[in-house]
């Protein structure tokens, strides 16, 4: 394994520009990506959790060159893919593929998944008939479909199996890297752990890296050796997956892991939701549940009292996404330990303390 | 979906019947060019008029035609102007569309402004300026409402393109590397093709509508030819004495109409794959 | 008990005739409880929530009984049901987009069950929506009334939704999926929020869900559906602790835990979930699941009881363990 990344992104900036409404309104701009860097190596996959609004899913569109970026860089396997001439870029694309969200919507209901598994092949002009038949036909058996399935529609496929025929697709060329959107979350439980271990297979056997991209954290966990958290189009922390989410250094971290549902059984036989140890994450907003006024507080109590905590945000910007354009850290708003300097100064992504481990706060949590 | 289940017949009764019609219109058309019971044009002044009877199905016109005949020969105008008027709707329409849909930004917009201009013209005023601009007779017509169709085309294509385009399959070709012309043909192209064969069937039905609409204001069909239209035209003058004049050419158009409009919507089921597996 | 449901079934009408999709269940929800409903697609679990609402799609055939405060609705006429509806039993919905009318303002939606209900005159009802608004925490609850549904925020439109639901003092609620569309850090405070009002209001909830994990939070008791039928039901400590059911033990292996080693196999579950399968004898769940024998394909396995209310249907269910 070399050290050279598969995937290198630098300092990636992208504005959306929506027309206001009204003839008078004016454009508005919404920043969706204000600086993001990251590497993913070969064999090691890598994850992105983000909620809405946190430019995860433009993040994935640009890292395969299906969109410009208004400043920055993405470079596979060492070449600059914006910089390429539009002839050189598209057999890079052998390398790079992409698995979507919507097991309905990426496979065209007109077409046999014959011709949609072999679809890249088509584009890039490899391999005669023949040849991808046989393709095709390796394709679907290494992901546990027949090949007879060749001849069949998308719709006399179950969910699971549409996500499959996608896995199918994007493996064709065998490529390198793989970005999956979303890939798990339109699936039932036990769909989801088939594709999870699909996926988990196919990095063994077949070498593929992915950039698994989610909202939800058990799912990277799964797969991604290191994943970035992002929030408002900038990553607020990256580093080994299972240690952070243990111990999250960022508060937006440890909002979106103690807001996670968990199940452990562990919990249950203690007693659940009125537990007053914080360290088993009873909390669904813990963090959040803590005054916003004064600074960190003891381990939470879950308190239903307190409007602020448990209401909506509205305080100088609309919660629905975009990066900040204030001076200021962009979680403050929200921050339960958010302190004067905050407001004033953005936190750069720095590595605090030892270890792999970047945060983008002034001060991480321990 | 359970209501429409149950109001619409299993089985694309849709097709059959529509398609029957159709074939019927066609084999009037193909037929009345080898042979019709009489001449259409043949006048026959101490006939006129007469009720339909073992000689004339019809019976005659007000200058004695047959009127069997000429119902006939009408076929063959409404075939064509419906063919070549819808045929030049598509051809230019759906390429304005598909340039639209992926161009985006200054040119979609233009184009679609060019189709509302084109709009804002009535149709049958269109037709009056051009026919009087490059005189009548049924060739004049059928451009005219064949450029009446474009906009309507374009639009067509451009929105159900659009949507197309926001899919994730086409995000999927264009991620395997399919260039824009791949994409329109081998995924765009499939996909509209159902919302642009009803469309054509009705605007089939309306070209047929809108030649009985000129002929019958004297700029369509010039005689001795004869159309449907014309025919009506001709009727209003003895509207009193005989109004089963009108009554003929009046139910050809309708039932032209509503077969094609009956195969519009069977063809639009039967070519989607989904409902191929139930039926 | 607020609500009593017995042997309920619904058959619904698709091209191949009547299909059942929920089968024969029963249970029950006592004044200020809250019930988990869990299972995965088909599961049935949505359609018997609609059911309980009378709103089950034309041509659905619902038989079985459910009495409501002692009042058997299963037969009862439109016009019954919907005096009901928004005021003794409410519902909120998944997907707060669709449910709002995006052509009216939220204020008046809010308002609507309470002019309906209470005779409230549109004055009163209208400041009583805003009173309602913040009391679902929202922030800026006049401007909230004001606006539209899309200027809102995904989480803001489910709380109007929660308002809309509570105005008149349910004494059921449903809630179907009511945060899966939502993001985690939102769907906590929705689910935080439901929980506060539930108390402070003794209102019992019946939560329609896919995720065990939410329903382990936020329920008293659970019963899990798989194909149209309860597979197992009782104290959510007792079934997710010690599941007596393969299915639910299933639902519970197949989840990636956190601090499980990266890539370790997740337990599956052969094959995909499925719809009932109407009027057969035998378990749905026979043949993917791991301890099929030739009994459960022909005989519909019985209720077995373990205590405390904690019953499972399986003709096995003594065997059903976690793997040591």
């Amino acid at each position: 394994m070399s050290d050279a990344p598969l995937l290198e992104i630098s300092s990636l900036v992208k504005t959306y520009r929506s027309p206001g409404i009204g003839p008078f309104a004016r454009q508005n701009a919404r920043p969706a990506l204000a600086g993001v860097s990251f590497s993913v190596h070969q064999g090691r996959s890598f994850g992105i959790v983000g909620e809405s609004g946190s430019g995860k899913s433009t993040l994935a569109r640009i890292a395969l060159a299906l969109d410009r970026p208004d400043s920055g860089m993405v470079r596979l396997q060492g070449r600059s893919l914006f910089d390429l001439p539009r002839r050189e870029l598209r057999p890079m694309r052998a390398h790079m593929q992409m698995i979507f969200q919507d097991p309905y919507g990426s496979l065209d209901p007109r077409q046999r998944v014959e011709k949609i598994v072999a679809e890249p092949l088509a584009a890039l002009g490899i391999a005669g008939r023949g040849e991808r038949r046989a393709r095709v036909r390796a394709s679907l058996e290494a992901v546990g479909l027949k090949a007879s399935d060749a001849s069949k529609h998308p719709h006399e496929f179950s969910g699971g199996q549409r996500q499959r025929i996608a896995i199918a697709r994007a493996l064709i060329t065998r490529p390198r890297l793989v970005v999956a959107d979303e890939p798990v979350s339109a699936l039932d439980v036990s769909v989801q752990a088939q594709t999870l271990n699909l996926m988990s297979d196919l990095e063994r056997e077949a070498g593929v890296t992915f950039l698994l991209i989610s909202h939800d954290l058990a799912v990277v966990a799964h797969i991604c050796e290191t994943t970035a958290v992002m929030y408002r189009g900038r990553i607020v922390e990256i580093g080994e997956t299972a240690a952070m989410f243990a111990h999250p250094a960022h508060p937006y971290t440890r909002e979106l892991v103690d807001a996670t549902p968990r199940l452990d059984r562990d919990r249950h036989r203690e007693g659940h939701r009125a537990s007053e140890d914080a360290r088993l994450s009873t909390g669904y907003g813990d963090a959040a549940i803590q005054s916003h006024r004064s600074g960190p507080s003891s381990p939470g109590l879950l308190r239903f009292v307190r409007n602020d905590e448990l209401g909506s945000i509205r305080q100088g910007h609309v919660p629905d996404g975009g990066a900040d354009t204030t001076e200021g850290c962009p979680y403050v708003s929200r921050c339960a330990f958010a302190r004067p300097r905050c407001r004033e100064e953005a936190p750069m992504l720095e590595t605090k303390g030892g270890g792999s481990r970047k945060v983008a706060c002034h001060f991480p949590l321990d | 979906m359970t209501l429409s289940a149950r109001f619409r017949p299993r089985g694309g009764l849709s097709l059959w019947l529509g398609a029957t019609l159709v074939a019927v219109l066609i084999a009037a058309a193909v037929l009345s060019i080898i042979w019709t019971p009489y001449p259409p044009t043949a006048i026959d002044i101490p006939h006129k008029l007469a009720p339909p009877s073992h000689a004339h199905w019809f019976g005659t016109d007000n200058l004695g035609r047959d009127v069997a005949s000429q119902i006939l020969a009408g076929s063959r105008v409404s075939i064509l102007v419906g063919v070549i008027a819808v045929g030049i709707g598509l051809a230019f329409g759906i390429v304005l569309g598909l340039i639209a849909a992926f161009s985006k930004g200054l040119v979609e917009d233009g184009l679609m402004k060019l189709s509302d201009f084109m709009f804002a013209f009535p149709a049958l005023l269109l037709a009056i300026m051009l026919t009087s601009t490059f005189g009548p007779g049924v060739v004049n017509a059928i451009i005219a409402i064949g450029v009446y169709n474009v906009p309507i085309i374009a639009k067509l294509t451009r929105a159900t393109a659009n949507g197309v385009l926001s899919r994730e399959y086409a995000l999927a070709a264009r991620a395997a590397g399919r260039g824009p012309i791949a994409i329109a043909v081998d995924h765009v192209l499939p996909n509209i093709a159902p919302a642009l064969i009803v469309q054509a069937t009705i605007q089939f039905a309306i070209a047929i509508l809108a030649e009985a609409a000129l002929s019958y204001l004297g700029l369509g069909a010039q005689p001795p030819q004869t159309s449907w239209g014309k025919m009506l035209a001709d009727a209003q003058n003895v509207l009193y004495n005989a109004p089963r004049l009108a009554l003929y050419p009046g139910i050809a158009i309708a039932l032209s109409v509503l077969g094609l409009n009956l195969l519009g919507d069977g063809l639009r089921d039967a070519l989607d794959p989904k409902l191929k597996a139930r039926s | 008990m607020l609500l009593e449901v017995a042997e309920l079934a619904v058959d619904v009408p698709t091209p191949s005739g009547l299909q059942r999709v929920v089968d024969r269940t029963s249970f029950s929800l006592g004044e200020g409880e809250s019930l988990g409903v869990v299972g995965e697609s088909g599961s049935g679990k949505t359609m018997t929530a609609l059911a309980l609402m009378a709103l089950t799609p034309e041509g659905a055939r619902v038989s079985g009984s459910i009495r409501f405060e002692g009042r058997e609705l299963v037969g009862r006429s439109e016009d019954e049901m919907m005096q009901l509806r928004g005021d003794r039993i409410a519902m909120i919905f998944q997907e707060p987009m669709t449910a709002l009318n995006p052509l009216r303002r939220v204020g008046a939606q809010v308002a609507e069950p309470l002019m309906l209900h209470r005779g409230l005159s549109k004055r009163e009802a209208q400041a009583r929506a805003v009173e309602l608004l913040n009391h679902v925490r929202l922030a800026e609850p006049e401007r909230a009334a004001r606006s539209y549904p899309f200027a809102l925020s995904g989480g803001e439109r489910q709380r109007a939704m929660i308002a809309m639901a509570i105005g008149c003092a349910p004494h059921l609620v449903i809630a179907d999926e009511p945060t899966t569309a939502l993001d985690v850090t939102v769907q906590a405070r929705i689910l935080a929020l439901i929980d506060g009002l539930k108390s402070e209001s003794k209102m019992a909830i019946l939560l329609v869900s896919h995720d065990l994990a939410v329903i382990a939070g936020h329920c008293d008791r659970v019963i899990v559906m798989y194909a149209g039928m309860i597979m197992e039901s009782g104290p959510v400590e007792a079934v997710l602790r010690q599941p007596r059911n393969p299915y639910t033990l299933a639902l519970l292996e197949a989840r990636p835990r956190p601090g499980a080693p990266r890539g370790a196999r997740l337990a599956t579950i052969p094959g995909a979930p499925s719809v009932a399968h109407g009027h057969h004898e035998g378990c749905p769940f026979a043949g993917r699941c791991a301890l099929t024998v030739d009994i459960c394909r022909t005989v519909t396995p019985p209720e077995v009881a373990f205590g405390a209310g904690h019953i499972s249907r399986c003709h096995r269910a003594g065997e059903v363990g976690f793997a040591p």
